[in-house]
């Protein structure tokens, strides 16, 4: 089982901050496809990957095709905005 | 504590003086602290939400990354979240260093990272309703002079 948590607009175009699943994907980007076969909500929130950033186990991973390992939480969210 | 993420407001002149007071052999001290703009009067209010765990994580990573770097004595990062209003504080960083360049340099080394590597996301309410703040090309540009 894995915790997938979603941010800012992602968060609200899933209308939900997270959520528990049971994935076979090897890499973030097979997850997220995945995902996108869930809903409508997941589809369109997912529809513009290059707008998505996904950290693993709160540590931002460089690109999607970062393997997913025995992470128990991965994050999608849009770039950050801190400061 | 060195990181704070907080949704209560906080008092910079106090924040700086404790800082003051812990960096000892520094011989220069810099302090920045960002606002929420009013947009020309057209901001309301500003929600910004962050990632609870990976937040406080990201700080220190940052945060320690600058003192190595520049042999600060002292850094500090306190960075808010929550409902805010045009004119708050919204965060602050200070930094001591034996003299005022590497002051500097790890101040604005803070403050580019703080903008694209830290989980916060900025939502800005108006007469023209909400919208999620984007992300700048430069924010991510500006890493690469580090």
């Amino acid at each position: 089982m894995i915790d997938v948590l979603y941010f800012a607009w992602l968060r609200e175009r899933i209308g939900a901050p997270k959520e528990r699943l049971e994935t076979g994907a090897e890499t973030v980007a097979d997850l997220i496809e995945e995902l996108k076969g869930r809903s409508e909500a997941h589809a369109l929130a997912f529809s513009d990957v290059s707008a998505v950033r996904a950290a693993l186990d709160q540590e931002l991973v460089e690109d999607m095709s970062a393997p997913i390992g025995g992470a128990r939480e991965v994050a999608f969210f849009p770039p950050m905005t801190g400061g | 504590m060195s990181v704070r993420v907080q949704s209560d407001p906080f008092d910079m002149g106090a924040e700086v003086d404790a800082f003051t007071a812990r960096a000892s052999g520094a011989g220069a001290v810099v302090t920045f602290s960002g606002l929420v703009r009013d947009e020309g009067g057209t901001l309301t209010r500003m929600e910004i939400e962050h990632y609870p765990g990976m937040t406080e994580k990201a700080l220190e990573k940052i945060r320690s990354e600058a003192v190595t770097r520049w042999s600060l004595t002292e850094a500090m990062i306190i960075h808010r979240h929550g409902p805010m209003k045009p004119g708050d504080q919204i965060m602050m960083v200070a930094t001591a260093a034996r003299h005022r360049s590497d002051a500097f340099a790890a101040a604005e080394f803070l403050m580019d990272y703080l903008k694209s590597r830290a989980p916060f996301w900025k939502k800005e309410y108006g007469a023209d309703g909400e919208t999620w703040v984007a992300a700048k090309d430069e924010d991510e540009a500006a890493l690469e002079r580090w």
